[in-house]
């Protein structure tokens, strides 16, 4: 298969290095001076792109495309580092990332925007994203967008894609157990939810950056400001998720004892 | 889940980011720029920080790991920076500040990385500033790393100037390279050969050629030059023990011994045979003069990047420091604050930010103004070759210009803010289409501003360092200390000493900063700190302008006093004096640029919509800073000034009866007791009072009178309460600091 139009979805969260600590907003629940936060590229959307470059640097024809929504600001510093990594066409949508908007609301910015794209063929389309997020996993933004768009052949959890030479492909998904689901879809258009993928996040390189911003800048400029939020929705209680850390140092454990730990930790 | 209450209270909220660098260090427009930091900064905090962390700076062999760091330079577009694009770079136009940014950024984990990535451009910038355009374009574009398709090794380059064995060091004027000709058949090209010994070459582990200084030692070569040795080229290339040095470890430095014949054309800037002898276009230190100016300011940005990387690791620590001890359970302030409890922590590690801001503000305007700089010395050597203008013939045109370029700074400063009438804005113009002018103008900034940040930042930052350093207790001096702390303490030391240790940029500010156009323009800027204290008083402006106009004045008068013993103060082989006036202007020039930074993000941080929520928060944070700073340094140039105004004064003497003349006589008082009860012990405790029998009270002599020197004592009272409110301004931002949102982690070594 050959010249593919790859469209990843994906935009922006808080560095996970920093301090998430939930606050109410005037706008509804949020995280303490998110504005304020480094971001960084969502690392399942990432691991997408980073795929989805990838294919296009050994297909020649493919055409990749990043689809964000997320405040214009927050989006251009984004670019400044992930422009850098692999070549792409930047559609943005100025709207919030906050990890408390409703995926279905953000799904339809999306859709939205990746159905404005210029000559899109949906014959060749594939759509890319994570299957998961580190803002807030609801983790079913990507079927939204699929649905909307009317592509029904979805995978999630994928790990690996093979092009076949007549236009289909294998998609490894992960299952239980360190398994993959292997599938054939016979042809584009299609979902790919990614997992972790098989490749190392790509080195900076700002040559590569100068090439993707001359498009990027006008892209940033033009993003249409679209309101996603979480309107009707009433949060009772946020919280970030409790971390454990009770570490004991003891020698000389038979492997039953460790396998009876782990079954009794498993069911507390 | 807390309620956000960052918006009622306008202080810092969180550690500043890239949008406030970027508004601050004047790159919010470039985003050529910002990918590049964002690139130095995905090479530093990755594999140059594990590297660190897995002990790789404990040996002074060129390992493996290191050199590895060289493929991820190259493939993060660092080696490429330097050059043109025209030669296989990416930036267009002069890279000072995209260099300096890219050295804090490698220098904020590890310095050794940061000269290691710079070695190769400073083994270039001989030929990038004087080269010929052939050898330009050769080495070059062979130091770009290979495009896809491409089948060749980058180049890398060392830089060899070297006093005599075994010491290390770049005075110019000592050389202990030779070179003398070879071959000179007539109708070819001379052969030279070239002797050299290195001391402390950096990159000289992996270098494929060397710029070396040499100097004549034959009589058919004038005077001295810089050639470009290849490994290749005949002769003995040997890259020599590696230097034992004890900082910088992912730097390669070694000894190297060079004894090559190479074509005279390897001469950088070429040469011309007149009578039959060769004479180099340029001298060594005329290209190396025209390398420091600028790879100064990046080796001054090191240090400004350690300063403030030792924040966030300090802040950690003091919060944390109590957690898992038996009194320190969760809730209580004991565990949650930890020593930030302590007033004295966070007014240590105030200072220690505010130093780093101060700094670092200094050395990018310094970065930014070479950008200026490049593109005027370009128009002024065109001028000056179109017009044959050279050695003393181009001094003569410079000093005819003198006037213009003093009326073009006056105008300029008396038109700011204005709309000027068209006929003085008619004369701006036109003085500023002067070629001349414009280079004297900024010349005159370049050469102080150079010296002043390679000095203040680095002599004054490694001692703020040690202070970073002690703030984290035994942690600091650890290997494993969060921050690398304790090897960035022992890293400033070698970048106050790298390309030139401070006494030569002391000796150089000493000369350049009683240049009148520099000295009009520091005139000016003392007025506008005034007029920007009117504005924003918390800033400190009006505390600087006070020590900026002390320092004025004391330049002048030391300028024109003499000693006790009759000899001028103001002269170049007096140190005591020039020095120490030199290292006072740099704490005003570091400081004014702080300020002029936080008034850059108090107008134009509203127009970024990210930051429009706090910053406030951000400003009213700087500001506090910018006081602490200029009241310290206003501390600073009242104890230098007044030290050199007093100190060269001979101190009244009980045997000297000129002194004691001034002296009040005891029976005076004895005399008016009857009409003034009292008069007598009041004056004895006010005034130095000879008694009836001689005796004076006991002390070295009576105290000095300084009519003559009335106006800095004026100034200098004044000055002391110009520190008004500046502790205050402390304690606000000692607050901030003990409230800051912090990560949960330091993103390096990750």
């Amino acid at each position: 298969m050959s010249g593919l139009q790859i469209v990843v979805c994906g935009s922006l969260v808080p560095d996970p290095l920093q301090t998430l600590e939930p606050a109410t907003t005037p706008t509804g629940p949020g995280l303490k001076n998110e504005l304020m936060l480094p971001a960084v590229l969502d690392p399942w959307a990432g691991h997408a792109l980073y795929e989805a470059a990838n294919l296009a640097k050994s297909h020649p024809g493919t055409k990749v495309y990043l689809v964000s929504v997320g405040p214009k600001a927050k989006l251009q510093q984004l670019m400044m580092n992930i422009a850098q990594k692999v070549p792409f066409e930047l559609v943005a949508v100025d709207a919030s990332a906050s990890g408390f908007t409703d995926p279905f609301e953000v799904a339809s910015a999306l859709a939205g925007a990746i159905e404005k794209i210029p000559g899109l063929d949906r014959s060749r389309l594939l759509l890319f994203g994570g299957c998961s997020s580190a803002s807030r996993d609801a983790g079913v933004t990507l079927q939204l967008v699929g649905e909307k768009l009317g592509i029904t052949d979805q995978f999630l959890g994928v790990d690996e894609l093979q092009l076949q030479g007549d236009g289909s492909f294998k998609v490894y998904e992960r299952i239980e157990g360190g398994q993959y689901q292997v599938s054939t879809c016979q042809s584009a258009p299609a979902v790919l939810g990614w997992a972790t993928g098989k490749l190392p996040i790509p080195p900076n390189n700002p040559q590569v950056g100068m090439q993707n911003m001359r498009a990027i800048m006008p892209a940033l400029q033009k993003a249409a400001a679209v309101k996603v939020g979480a309107e009707g929705v009433t949060y009772d209680k946020v919280e970030v998720p409790n971390q454990r850390r009770e570490t004991q140092i003891k020698k000389d454990l038979s492997v039953d004892e460790i396998a009876r730990e782990l079954v009794e930790w498993i069911r507390n | 889940m807390s309620t956000d209450t960052s918006t009622k209270a306008p202080t810092l909220q969180t550690l500043p980011g890239d949008d406030v660098r970027q508004i601050m260090w004047r790159f919010a427009e470039r985003y050529d720029l910002q990918m590049v930091v964002q690139s130095a900064r995905g090479v530093a905090r990755g594999p140059v920080a594990r590297l660190v962390a897995a002990g790789g700076r404990n040996s002074h062999e060129w390992t493996e790991g290191k050199n590895d760091l060289l493929s991820s330079f190259d493939e993060s577009g660092i080696t490429a920076l330097f050059m043109d694009p025209e030669d296989g770079g990416y930036i267009e136009g002069p890279k000072n500040l995209a260099l300096a940014l890219t050295a804090f950024e490698l220098a904020w984990v590890d310095a050794g990385s940061a000269t290691s990535s710079l070695a190769s451009n400073l083994a270039l910038a001989p030929i990038h500033e004087r080269g010929t355009p052939e050898q330009r374009h050769y080495y070059m574009s062979r130091c770009v790393p290979p495009k896809p398709g491409e089948n060749r090794k980058t180049w890398r380059g060392s830089f060899a100037l070297t006093e005599p064995l075994p010491y290390v060091g770049v005075d110019t004027s000592v050389l202990s390279g030779r070179v003398r000709i070879a071959d000179w058949k007539e109708g070819s090209e001379p052969t030279i050969q070239v002797e050299k010994r290195g001391r402390f070459i950096t990159g000289m582990g992996f270098a494929n050629f060397v710029t070396a200084a040499v100097e004549s030692d034959d009589p058919r070569i004038k005077g001295s030059c810089m050639v470009i040795l290849e490994e290749t080229d005949e002769g003995i290339y040997d890259r020599g023990v590696p230097t034992k040095k004890l900082v910088h470890q992912l730097s390669s430095t070694r000894d190297p011994i060079f004894n090559m014949k190479v074509p005279a054309h390897r001469i950088i800037g070429g040469y011309t045979i007149k009578d039959g002898v060769i004479v180099p276009n340029f001298s060594h230190g005329e290209v190396i003069e025209a390398v420091f100016r600028r790879t100064r300011t990046t080796v001054g940005l090191m240090t400004s990047a350690k300063l403030l990387s030792a924040v966030e690791p300090v802040i950690r620590y003091q919060r944390s420091r109590f957690r898992g001890g038996a009194n320190a359970t969760p809730g209580t302030p004991r565990f949650d604050q930890g020593l930030q409890q302590k007033e004295d922590a966070l007014h240590r590690l105030i200072d220690i930010w505010a130093t780093g801001e101060a700094s670092a503000s200094l050395g990018f305007a310094t970065a930014r103004l070479f950008d200026d700089f490049d593109t005027i010395e370009k128009r002024k050597d065109a001028y000056c070759t179109e017009h044959g203008l050279k050695g003393r013939a181009q001094l003569r045109a410079f000093q005819k210009v003198q006037a213009e370029a003093m009326e073009l700074i006056r105008l300029e400063s008396a038109t700011r803010g204005t709309t000027p009438d068209s006929k003085t804005m008619g004369r701006i113009e036109e003085l500023r289409s002067n070629t001349l002018v414009q280079y004297m103008v900024t010349d005159s900034l370049a050469q102080v501003l150079c010296p002043a940040t390679k000095l203040w930042n680095t002599g004054y930052g490694a001692t703020t360092m040690r202070e970073a350093v002690s703030l984290m207790g035994g942690y600091g001096i650890t290997e494993d200390c969060p921050g690398f702390l304790g090897h960035k303490w022992m890293d400033a030391q070698l970048e106050a000493t790298y390309e030139g240790p401070e006494a030569v940029q002391r000796r150089q500010l000493s000369v350049t900063m009683t240049n009148e156009l520099f000295l009009e323009q520091f005139k000016l800027w003392t007025t506008e700190m005034r007029k920007t204290a009117s504005q924003y008083p918390g800033t400190g402006a009006c505390t600087l302008a006070t020590a900026m106009d002390t320092w004025s004045w004391t330049l002048d008068h030391l300028q024109n006093a003499k000693d006790a013993n009759g000899k001028a103060l103001y002269h170049g082989q007096r140190h005591g004096v020039a020095f120490a006036m030199a290292d006072a202007l740099c704490w005003l020039l570091a400081s004014r640029q702080q300020i002029l930074d936080t008034l850059e993000l108090r107008e134009k941080g509203a127009q970024n919509p990210v930051l429009a929520e706090n910053l406030d928060g951000y400003v009213n944070f700087f500001t506090d800073l910018c006081h602490v700073q200029a009241a310290r340094a206003a501390g600073e140039v009242g104890r230098v000034c007044a030290e050199l105004v007093y100190g060269y004064n001979r101190h009244p003497s009980w045997n000297d009866p000129e002194a004691t003349e001034e002296c009040y006589k005891a029976d005076v008082f004895d005399a008016l007791e009857e009409a003034v009860a009292g008069i007598g012990s009041c004056a004895r405790g006010q005034c130095d009072v000879i008694e009836c029998d001689g005796s004076h009270s006991e002390k070295a002599g009576p105290c000095v009178k300084a009519f003559a020197i009335e106006a800095f004592a004026k100034r200098r009272m004044k000055l002391d309460g110009c520190l008004t409110g500046a502790r205050l301004a402390k304690d606000r931002a000692a607050q901030a600091v003990a409230q800051v949102m912090i990560p949960e982690a330091l993103d390096y070594p990750v």
